[in-house]
């Protein structure tokens, strides 16, 4: 909402620069973006000019020579202007006037004519956009006379932010009154405290009839009736103020509704009553499917819910969005009638969402105004339509209405005031800020009784809205206390077990040196496929979005793999050729999610959420995981340097992940592994599949991706006890098993740790080694073993027999011992 | 003999005492005490002697020979320490090469550090730290939240929609968990809420997917005064102990009275201008510096929670939500909203 300031003076003049009322209103709640300048930068140097002669130029066939007597003597200046014409009254700007944008003006050589100045055409003075016409000013005037005293210049303008409660401050109107009521300033009559005078022929019902078929649509429906209608431009005054305030101006009649509708908020539509067949207006819905044309000449399909506003041809406007072409008021007209309607704010938004078609009328229907604003609005206009157009005004007011909602009266309680804002504010102040914003107030004993004005009626409901008024105007910057509740510090807060270790697992991955990301949750649905996964299973049907950015980020992802190699083919693409990326981020799969666990959530509510969103660590890693060096380049990663670290993050957490050969149809089908903990399948790990790496424009990479809650669900960090390891010692042994080549480590591991017992702590694979010697298809394993028992020192007999357990169970698998 | 003792005893001695190497030092001992060694002959030949002679000999024989394998002894300490040097001197390396890289160093990811800190800071006041759902139903990302479907206040955050579930959309913020937390626990409650959130908006200042921290604070008498306190401790801790913050008033459906919070800036000490005379950049001149959003929790909103204990007219409090990525910009002059995304590791390895 643009203000120009000397508008808002005309009803409020708080007395100081438009920045300093500026920085107030932002104090007090008002967001004013910015103050700019309308017009010229300044008023020095325009003038008012009288044209004593124009010739035309020697040398150049549209220009004239005029002589203008301009106060302190005759100048000569050189226009190009068609119409101008000795014993004119203009706008003149001498040399060192400075012309909207900045630039200063100089005396000029115009085909070898000196022109000492520059006669001005409305969009020079940004009062207009017309260029093709010096602007000609009332002959009144004299010579000489300061041009800001015709029209503004240099008009500061404040661009107001209104929130989308305080409908009211889309009028100037508004805004005075909100002037008013932060600095005290007086506040002027109320505009449309007098009406015009009704000296038209007849009664308004002799020329129109309205019927109103959807009264909880179109609360209210008023329309005057104007005859002798002359229709022209309208005065300089209208148009600096209209322009400044960013409308363009059109015709009076035109140029007088939005200038209504700027002052009071509530939007006007004129009709050229002789195009509206026996005057008769029906507001009714539309057809599903009827069409019409609007203003901006779009055809516009229309549905069930849209209201229209329809003649005896069909529709001739959207209601509170936008007229039609059939009864525009033109250069011809004589006869208008002024509509002025009040009409339902969610019925309003929703067909100017539904047609994508915004306007100033229907931003601020859309916010519900008051059925009241309706005679203000036809008061203002009628009177301006008498003065300007010279019309008259026909007796009557059609005035379809149902029921006024009353003022709403809501108790203020001075303990309320206090207690919900933590300080107080004196009784006769409330008053003063209510009764200056225009609330009707009484006193109570302690507290108000107090009756809101029909501009905020739909803003101001309840008490601790009037509290917010109260407090703004008031001063929060000034006056509020800085207090510390004290009931925090008994509650006692802190993060959850599964946020230290979510914590820890982040810590854990930065310190293996991998560098973290945070991807995209979007993705485009041709992920999947690129990523090799078949159509049926559940990772290839994302949650899709119905209004999305860009097809490329309509999707949620269903994997953290995506994101990473999203990231890794632009890094690899700038010249990176080692990376370690990871990322702990959520994925999305459809369907609600489990009801426990350890990332359930401790507020999970009542509704479950519509979607599944686990929380996965999730890496990638390529090239060799070291910078190069003159000792040598260290090697690329592969699955084992990659599994080593999730191995290490695993101890981080105090868990240990266990690994079974499987298939992901993006992974390498060699190298690849399932990962579990705590015996609950947790995701995968592997080289990405050769295609996988081309669709990606990589050579090849090495990933995984675990869910984090089986890993957060088998983690001990945190909760360990003490073990003696001190007391008594431990034996070591190292043992080499022969065995097919097909049987899994794991699979030796897990033989070996049953036939130890308990007593074997721990048993890890040291070589692998396949030669000849061993014949074909067989390999050996070494691994070393600790045996401990936690109350004895174990004998040289109890190892043996152990070694033996060992060995039977070894043979199972066809293991055989080397000795 | 005894003269000869003497005399082999000196001229061992002063070779002793000579000797440049151990490999020279080795070969003088087993000239003068190896087996074929005089001295050792002597003492070898000792009972041959009159027995008048023999403890003189003997004394001296003995005594010369404790006397050279002490030097020999001290000579070899000394020549070794000299070798040792020697041997080190010529083992040089040119230190000025680089260092054999480690695996490289890894780095968190600027907004999950910024979370962190602001999340701990919350926790030090007394607050837990809750998460919860992106896809959301409209009724905890709206209805709930004081914005009634065809209301104006919808449209000051565009929104995703599911597609073919009208009422299911990506949150615009991370205010549907304070229902969600308010319906699974009594008051008093103090919560922070980190989080993705979604608007359908794409410029240097919009990103369609950006991070909030929702603050909840629901007692017996909160005030605003609280809110300011509560706020003023916050943004000391990510800004600095000199901070002052200021609430202007605003409108968000979900609070009432609702502020808008300026943080002083910090780069011009809050004065807008910079010690060279130049205007401040960072807050435009202004000296203050828009942080976030706040007020008191609307009852409206704890309408839609009462049958979980939250009767408007016994508790009250305060909520606020500030966006991670512009608290991440103001404090390390980022100044695109889009970089947090692009994860270009020369970005990333910016922030350790
Ligand atoms: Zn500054």
């Amino acid at each position: 909402m643009k203000v120009p300031y000397s508008w808002l003076r005309e009803y409020c003049d708080p007395g100081v620069a438009p920045e300093e009322l500026a920085e107030r209103l932002v104090m007090t709640g008002t967001e004013v973006e910015r103050v700019t300048i309308a017009g010229p930068p300044s008023a020095e140097s325009f003038v008012v000019g009288k044209v004593l002669s124009a010739e035309q130029h020697p040398d150049a066939d549209r220009l004239r020579v005029c002589a203008v007597d301009v106060g302190d003597g005759e100048r000569t200046i050189v226009c190009g202007a068609p119409n101008v014409a000795a014993g004119q009254t203009v706008a003149v700007a001498l040399p060192g006037a400075r012309m909207p944008g900045g630039e200063k003006l100089r005396k000029a050589m115009l085909r070898g004519v000196a022109s000492e100045g520059m006669i001005l055409a409305a969009d020079e003075l940004e009062v207009g956009d017309d260029h093709d016409g010096i602007l000609v000013l009332d002959e009144g005037l004299s010579a000489g006379a300061p041009l800001s005293e015709v029209l503004p210049l240099a008009e500061p303008v404040l661009e107001i932010e209104v929130t989308p409660n305080r409908v009211d401050c889309f009028g100037v109107h508004g805004v005075a009154r909100e002037v008013h009521a932060i600095s005290a300033a007086p506040l002027a009559a109320d505009p449309w405290a007098q009406d015009a005078a009704a000296e038209g022929q007849g009664e308004v019902s002799d020329y129109a009839s309205v019927t109103v078929e959807v009264p909880d649509l179109c609360p209210r429906f008023t329309a005057r009736v104007f005859t002798e209608v002359e229709i022209g431009p309208s005065p300089i005054w209208l148009r600096a103020r209209l322009a400044a305030a960013g409308q363009r101006p059109i015709n009076n009649v035109v140029d007088i509704t939005n200038y209504v509708m700027l002052l009071t908020a509530q939007p006007l539509h004129a009709f050229d009553l002789d195009k509206v067949p026996g005057g008769a207006l029906t507001v009714r819905v539309a057809a599903e499917g009827e069409k019409m044309t609007t203003l901006d000449d779009v055809e516009r399909t229309l549905d069930a819910e849209t209201v229209l506003v329809c003649d005896g041809n069909g529709p001739s406007g959207i209601a509170g969005i936008m007229g039609g072409q059939v009864s525009e008021v033109s250069a011809e007209t004589t006869r208008v009638l002024l509509e002025v309607a009040n009409w339902n704010g969610t019925n309003i938004l929703r067909t100017s969402r539904q047609l994508g078609l915004r306007s100033e009328a229907s931003s601020r229907f859309e916010k519900q105004l008051h059925p009241v604003l309706c005679w203000r609005a036809q008061a203002i206009a009628s009177r301006l339509m008498l003065e300007i157009c010279g019309a008259k005004l026909v007796p009557g007011t059609i005035d379809v209405v149902g029921e006024i909602p009353e003022p709403r009266r809501i108790r203020l309680r001075a303990a309320r005031v206090k207690g919900l804002l933590g300080m107080t504010v004196a009784q006769a102040d409330q008053v003063s800020y209510l009764e200056r914003l225009g609330f009707g107030v009484e006193v109570d004993g302690e507290d108000l009784e107090v009756e809101v004005p029909p501009d905020r009626h739909y803003d101001v409901t309840r008490e601790v809205d009037l509290i917010e008024e109260v407090a703004r105007v008031h001063g929060i910057d000034e006056h509020l206390p800085t207090t510390l509740p004290a009931v925090a510090r008994t509650v006692g807060g802190g993060l959850t077990r599964e946020q230290r270790l979510c914590r820890r697992a982040e810590d854990g991955l930065r310190d293996l040196g991998f560098d973290q990301a945070v991807g995209w949750s979007f993705t485009d649905p041709g992920e999947p496929g690129r990523l090799r996964i078949p159509d049926d299973d559940p990772r290839a049907d994302p949650v899709l979005m119905s209004n999305p950015l860009s097809e490329d980020q309509s999707a949620m992802r269903t994997m953290v793999l995506g994101s990473l190699l999203d990231i890794a083919s632009r890094n690899v693409a700038r010249g990176v050729d080692r990376l370690a990326l990871f990322e702990a981020g959520s994925v999305y799969l459809r369907g609600a999610p489990p009801a426990d666990g350890p990332l359930a959530g401790a507020f999970r509510g009542k509704i479950s959420a519509p979607a599944t969103e686990p929380l996965r660590f999730a890496a990638l890693a390529l090239g060799p995981l070291a910078a190069r060096s003159w000792r040598g380049d260290a090697e690329a990663v592969d699955f084992f340097a990659l599994k080593g670290d999730l191995e290490a993050l695993a101890r981080q957490l105090g868990a240990e992940f266990a690994f079974a050969p499987a298939a992901e149809p993006f992974l390498h089908p060699g190298r690849a592994a399932a990962v579990s903990v705590g015996g609950e399948a947790a995701g995968w790990i592997g080289e990405l599949h050769p295609l996988v790496c081309r669709a990606w424009d990589l050579d090849a990479a090495v990933a995984f991706e675990v869910d984090a809650a089986p890993l957060l669900a088998a983690a001990s960090a945190g909760e360990e006890t003490y073990e003696d390891v001190t007391t008594f010692p431990a034996a070591y042994q190292d043992l080499a098993v022969v065995l097919p080549t097909e049987v899994a480590a794991t699979t030796v591991r897990e033989a070996i740790l049953a036939g130890g017992g308990e007593l074997l702590r721990s048993a890890d694979v040291f070589d692998l080694f396949e030669g000849a010697q061993l014949g074909e298809g067989r390999k050996s394993l070494a691994l070393s073993l600790e045996f401990r028992a936690p109350d004895r020192t174990l004998t040289d007999a109890e190892v043996t027999g152990l070694r033996d357990a060992i060995k039977a169970t070894l043979e199972k698998i066809g293991g055989t011992l080397r000795e | 003999m005894l003269e000869r003792i003497e005399e082999i005893r000196a001229e061992a001695n002063a070779a002793i005492g000579a000797a440049a190497s151990s490999a020279e030092l080795e070969e003088l001992r087993v000239r003068y005490l190896g087996r074929k060694a005089e001295l050792t002959g002597v003492l070898r030949g000792i009972a041959d002697l009159a027995p008048e002679e023999r403890g003189k000999v003997g004394g001296a024989a003995n005594k010369a020979r404790k006397e050279l394998e002490a030097l020999l002894e001290a000579s070899a300490e000394r020549l070794d320490a000299s070798e040792l040097d020697a041997r080190l001197v010529a083992d040089r390396v040119d230190v000025s090469l680089p260092g054999a890289p480690p695996r490289a160093v890894g780095h968190t990811h600027l907004i999950a550090r910024t979370t962190r800190q602001i999340e701990d800071i919350m926790v030090g006041l007394g607050y837990s730290v809750a998460e919860g759902p992106e896809i959301e139903h409209d009724y905890y990302n709206f209805t709930a939240l004081n914005h009634p479907p065809g209301h104006p206040a919808r449209m000051l955050q565009d929104t995703f929609y599911v597609r073919s579930h009208p009422e299911v959309l990506l949150r615009t913020h991370t205010s549907p968990m304070q229902i969600r937390a308010m319906e699974t626990q009594p008051p008093p409650i103090f919560i922070v809420i980190p989080g993705k959130v979604y608007r359908r908006d794409s410029d240097a200042t919009h990103s369609p997917m950006f991070h909030q921290m929702e603050g909840l604070a629901i007692a017996e008498g909160l005030t605003l005064a609280d809110l300011q306190g509560t706020l003023l401790a916050m943004v000391r801790g990510i800004f600095g102990g000199e901070r002052e913050v200021r609430l202007r008033p605003h409108f968000f459906p979900f609070t009432e009275p609702s502020v808008e919070v300026d943080v002083s800036c910090f780069q011009c000490e809050g004065t807008g201008t910079l010690a060279d005379g130049e205007r401040c950049n960072l807050c435009k001149g202004q000296g203050w510096i828009e942080i976030l959003g706040a007020g008191m929790v609307d009852p409206n909103v704890l309408g839609f929670v009462a049958d979980s204990g939250y009767d408007p007219e016994r508790v009250q409090g305060f909520a606020f939500g500030l966006g991670i990525e512009r608290v991440a910009m103001l404090r390390h002059g980022v100044p695109d909203l889009r970089r947090f995304f692009d994860n270009d590791v020369r970005m990333l390895e910016q922030f350790s």
